[in-house]
């Protein structure tokens, strides 16, 4: 009995219909480490930490907690056994407060009245000790993603959890509140928490972790140790192949301005004032302009603005030299494809087949719909199949799957498709990595960089850094609705941007064109 | 004036317990559109324990109205709770069937135990004019109802309850986000049933109230009239809280009450404004101020969708 295990899974095997998620796999957890577990979409990450956390039971091998088998049958019997889950969408209630999210489930109670002082102070003596900074009365719905997470955190922490699983945590989170996850993980690693770490982001790995363990199509490939390891050879493992992980391009060769936005003012949804103020901004033929910035900084809107899916108040729009300020998304669609932030809102019908998704934007083209207004299934079902084929979309049953059935990847390929096929001048493309594994995002960014080459204008709107800087030739970046620097990725640096993307600095663009 | 006041009050009373009901049941994450039912079947338990009680002590004859209205309205959200709970319905549609089937169901039940003086004259009508006297206590010329002091009793503890308690705060964090209370060892299944029960019984109370307040018999043929529509009104007005509910309910309750009692306000009698129009304003008015409030309205996050375990 090795006892220097905090917790074991050993041999698992968890099937579905039709697939081994989790075939013999094996992560051993080493008291007080920090140990990641990588692993594309779909490789079974998530159905393991499932059988972990008791949501799922696996068909074959066992658990052992500090070397002594245990029977994990629900989230409730985790929680005994002092595991602790960060999951990747927060189970948070909005409008709740902090100090009350935390003690959710494990109320002190005097009386038959809730007790909050001491479960108030118990909060604030763990966030003190772990440097977990949040404001106890704040309610969720008013902080930020960043002071969520460490909500989530103190929750595990408040349960005394010993095994702490992050499932992706930094997905949501700016690379400032990265840095600062990061040291909360050492933090509580030091005091001799084990961490699971989920992730797909090899920096991030090889930056906090001290072993990893891949996992590829379900099965096990290994675990190593980081300081004997390097990005490559994670991202080899992970993927089965070489993967290039610096984006090749060469220099842009702007011609012809296509897209021209003038003063463009965005109301908000949320709050009563302009989530986008008084943007101007042009995209010319052959480079690739980025907009960066947090999450929740007018962005979308912009976005929303410009594509026609909520009106301006004030600004135009001209487009190939033709203004579209009020233009119907149809015929803004003639020349402008979107690859949409949120592609189960405006990327796909979900519950329509593939086929029929890749048409959504023509099925009234004479190509797709005959003069009595009867649609032409077989050249849907040719033309499906040849986008199908050469996008390398895979789904079960081809043009005729469910495109809810298909996996985030594989959606995103398909709309990637439909839009990069349609003709166009400008392609917006808004978090189209967001989610994807390193293969799939080594793909989508060739095919932008071959979509600049091939003379399109290219707007895309990343929250990821290091797609902001490998990936564009211009970044614009937003903050509070208003762009506030224009810089070069050439001579830009990661912290520079960070800085401009929190408000810390401000440029007059006229200079940086003066 | 003194009239307007106790009519306020009594009808504030009825708004007051069923808008509640629904705020137990909505922040539990099921919606109870179904309260109108759950008011008639509540009225028709009630009605026909006083009929039973006539003669028995006051004290009696109060408690045990009370008690059965509060069993039968409790009984019929079972309904609620099994469809759309249990078998995941759309809690709408569930609703508005139990809307239907209450007021049909008490009227055939009526029928059949026919209580008319003459056993021809078949009719839906129970009367109650002696038990009725249990309920109401003489202070100068204001008639004190036992029912007004339910009413401040369930909002009180309702307001502890939601706020101060253990239960309050898994209730609503199922309603505004099941997965978060299930993450954490939370049973939403038990904790809606809970709320819907709730609601059950004080829209079962509100139905006595109801029914008692102007009048001495009912006619189940009307049904309860809209008012637990209007309570559902009250409670999206009252912003899912209970003080507010309880401001709210009496504002509507206001203006049902001039209905009752303009007639006796010699400038309102002389504006020779039909009655009607009296007895439409607490619909107009809610039609009115939804219109401009629901739009800023928060309500519970998860309401209306059935929990399901496996979407995270």
């Amino acid at each position: 009995m090795d006892e220097t295990y905090a917790i074991e899974m050993l041999h698992i095997t968890k099937r579905f219909p039709g697939i081994i998620a989790n075939d013999d796999v094996t992560i051993q957890l080493k008291r007080g480490e920090i140990h990641a577990l990588l692993g594309e979409n779909g490789a079974g990450k998530s159905t393991l930490m499932s059988v972990l956390f008791g949501l799922y039971q696996a068909e074959e091998g066992t658990i052992r907690k500090d070397g002594k088998e245990v029977k994990i049958n629900n989230p409730n019997d985790a929680n005994d056994l002092g595991i602790g889950m960060v999951h990747q969408h927060f189970k948070l209630v909005q409008c709740f407060t902090v100090l009350d999210n935390i003690m959710l489930g494990v109320e002190t109670v005097k009386g038959g009245l809730l007790e909050k002082n001491e479960a108030r102070k118990k909060v604030m003596a763990l966030s003190e000790k772990y440097g977990l900074m949040v404001d106890p009365d704040a309610k969720i719905e008013d902080i930020t993603v960043g002071m969520q997470q460490r909500t989530e955190i103190l929750k595990m922490l408040y349960r005394d959890n010993e095994i702490l699983i992050f499932d992706e945590p930094t997905a949501v989170l700016t690379p400032q509140e990265i840095e600062e996850l990061m040291q909360i993980m050492r933090n509580l690693s030091a005091e001799g928490k084990s961490i699971l770490f989920i992730s797909h982001k090899l920096n991030e790995i090889m930056e906090v972790a001290d072993r990893c363990s891949v996992l590829r199509r379900g099965k096990y490939i290994g675990t190593v140790d980081i300081k004997d390891t390097n990005k490559a050879e994670l991202s080899r493992m992970m993927v089965g192949r070489d993967v290039q992980l610096v984006v090749d391009k060469q220099d842009a060769k702007p011609k012809e301005t296509v897209l021209k936005v003038e003063n463009m003012t965005v109301a908000s949804k949320v709050h009563k004032n302009n989530a986008v103020k008084n943007v101007s901004l042009e995209v010319r033929a052959g480079e690739i302009v980025c907009i960066a910035g947090i999450d929740g900084n007018g962005q979308t809107e912009f976005v929303y603005g410009l594509t026609g899916l909520e009106p301006l108040v004030s600004g135009k729009i001209t487009l190939e030299g033709q203004d579209i300020t009020h233009a119907s998304i149809r015929s803004r669609s003639k020349e402008m494809s979107h690859i949409p932030e949120d592609r189960h809102k405006h990327g796909l019908v979900l519950d329509y087949s593939l086929e029929y998704n890749m048409v959504l934007q023509r099925y009234f083209e004479p190509e797709f719909v005959s003069g009595a207004g009867f649609l032409k299934k077989k050249n849907i079902r040719d033309y499906a199949t040849r986008l199908i084929d050469e996008y390398d979309v895979r789904s079960g049953q081809g043009p005729i799957t469910i495109a809810r059935s298909m996996s985030g990847g594989n959606q995103q390929k398909a709309i990637i498709a439909r839009e990069l096929d349609k003709q166009h001048k400008l392609l917006v493309a808004v978090q189209p990595t967001r989610g994807l594994d390193v293969g799939a995002i080594e793909n989508i960014h060739a095919q932008l960089i071959k979509q600049r080459d091939e003379g399109a204008a290219v707007l895309l709107v990343s929250l990821e850094l290091e797609e902001v800087m490998n990936v564009s030739d211009r970044i614009l970046v937003m903050y509070e609705g208003e762009i506030v620097g224009e810089l070069d990725p050439r001579t830009t640096t990661a912290e520079e941007l960070g800085l401009y993307m929190a408000g810390a600095k401000k440029t007059d663009r006229k200079e940086v064109h003066a | 004036m003194i009239l307007l006041i106790q009519y306020t009050l009594i009808f504030a009373s009825v708004l007051t317990l069923v808008a509640l009901g629904g705020c137990f049941s909505e922040h539990s994450g099921v919606i109870n559109l179904g309260l109108e039912g759950t008011m008639v079947m509540g009225a028709l338990g009630g009605a026909l324990t006083l009929k039973a009680l006539t003669g028995a002590p006051y004290i009696v004859i109060v408690l045990a109205a009370i008690l059965v209205s509060a069993l039968s309205g409790l009984l019929y959200t079972v309904l609620l709770g099994v469809a759309s709970i249990h078998f995941k319905a759309d809690q709408t549609l569930v609703g508005t069937a139990m809307n239907i089937l209450a007021t049909a169901a008490a009227t055939v039940m009526v029928k059949a135990i026919n209580m008319a003086e003459n056993p021809d004259n078949v009719s839906a009508t129970i009367q109650y004019v002696n038990s009725k006297r249990a309920l109401i206590v003489r202070i100068g010329n204001f008639e004190f109802n036992w029912f007004m002091l339910v009413a401040v009793i369930a909002l009180i503890c309702s307001y502890v309850l939601l706020y101060k308690t253990r239960f309050g705060l898994r209730l609503m964090a199922c309603g505004e986000n099941p997965q978060a209370a299930d993450s954490v060892g939370i049973n939403v299944f038990k904790m809606r049933w809970a709320g819907v029960l709730i609601s059950g019984i004080l829209g079962g109370i509100g139905g006595i109230v109801y029914i008692t307040a102007g009048v001495s018999e009912w006619k189940f043929e009307t049904g309860v009239a809209g008012f637990g529509f209007l309570a559902l009104a009250v409670m999206i007005f009252g912003q899912w809280k209970p003080t507010n509910i309880g401001l709210a309910a009496l504002l509507f309750g206001f203006f049902r009450a001039l209905s009752n009692v303009y007639s006796g306000f010699p400038f309102l009698a002389a504006l020779k404004i039909p009655g009607t129009i009296y007895n439409m304003m607490p619909y107009i008015i809610s039609l009115i101020v939804l219109a401009f409030t629901s739009k800023n309205s928060r309500a519970p996050k998860a309401e209306g969708i059935p929990y399901d375990k496996s979407t995270r």
